[in-house]
């Protein structure tokens, strides 16, 4: 299933979903349910700065963080990730966490997978300058 | 006149000040963490208040 039909079916799923990108490792919109290319990439980089900052700044005790929900007034905003790539989406007020949690992760399952690059394997005279 | 402060002050203050504090506790910061583990950041928090913001800009 590729990226946008993944996102077709989240929004059929899920009724709390209004909008919801899909970044790749680089943070570079994959895909949207949002028409505006311009608000796509504004919630992309929201969802890269958010799970930068909470890395950065909130101690992890070694703990990977996997899924993060900033709830406001006005809304909710989700990220979820997994394997390098994210999905972030944005709700109405008071959602039901866990089900939109849920319905995240099965859209990112959903995705293809990436094409893993193998390493590149050093020559004999690499190994001998090292 | 009297009436209408009296009224300002023993209804609309509280009902207004109850009202706010209502909102300001439903604005948090949920981080879960692949161990299970998650760790909640209350409205106030120096690093909740840095996520709160880009999250509001993030919302139409």
């Amino acid at each position: 299933m590729d990226a946008a039909s993944a996102l077709a079916d989240l929004t059929e799923i899920s009724s709390q979903v209004e909008a919801a990108v899909v970044l790749d490792a680089a943070g570079a919109v994959v895909a949207s349910t949002l028409d505006d290319a311009g608000r796509s990439a504004r919630l992309a980089r929201a969802a890269v700065d958010l799970l930068g900052t909470a890395d950065k700044h909130v101690q992890t005790g070694g703990r990977a963080l996997t899924q993060l929900e900033a709830a406001l007034r006005e809304g909710s905003v989700f990220v979820a990730r997994e394997e390098g790539r994210s999905i972030v989406a944005t709700t109405s007020a008071e959602p039901t966490s866990g089900l939109v949690f849920y319905d995240l992760r099965t859209c990112l399952r959903a995705l293809p997978e990436t094409p893993v690059k193998p390493k590149r394997r050093r020559t004999a005279k690499e190994r001998a300058d090292a | 006149m009297r009436r209408f402060l009296a009224f300002l002050l023993f209804v609309a203050g509280p009902l207004l000040y109850l009202a706010r504090r209502r909102s300001d506790r439903r604005d948090r910061v949920h981080l879960y963490y692949d161990d299970g583990s998650m760790v909640s950041l209350a409205h106030g928090a120096p690093e909740a208040e840095r996520l709160l913001t880009i999250a509001r800009a993030a919302l139409p």
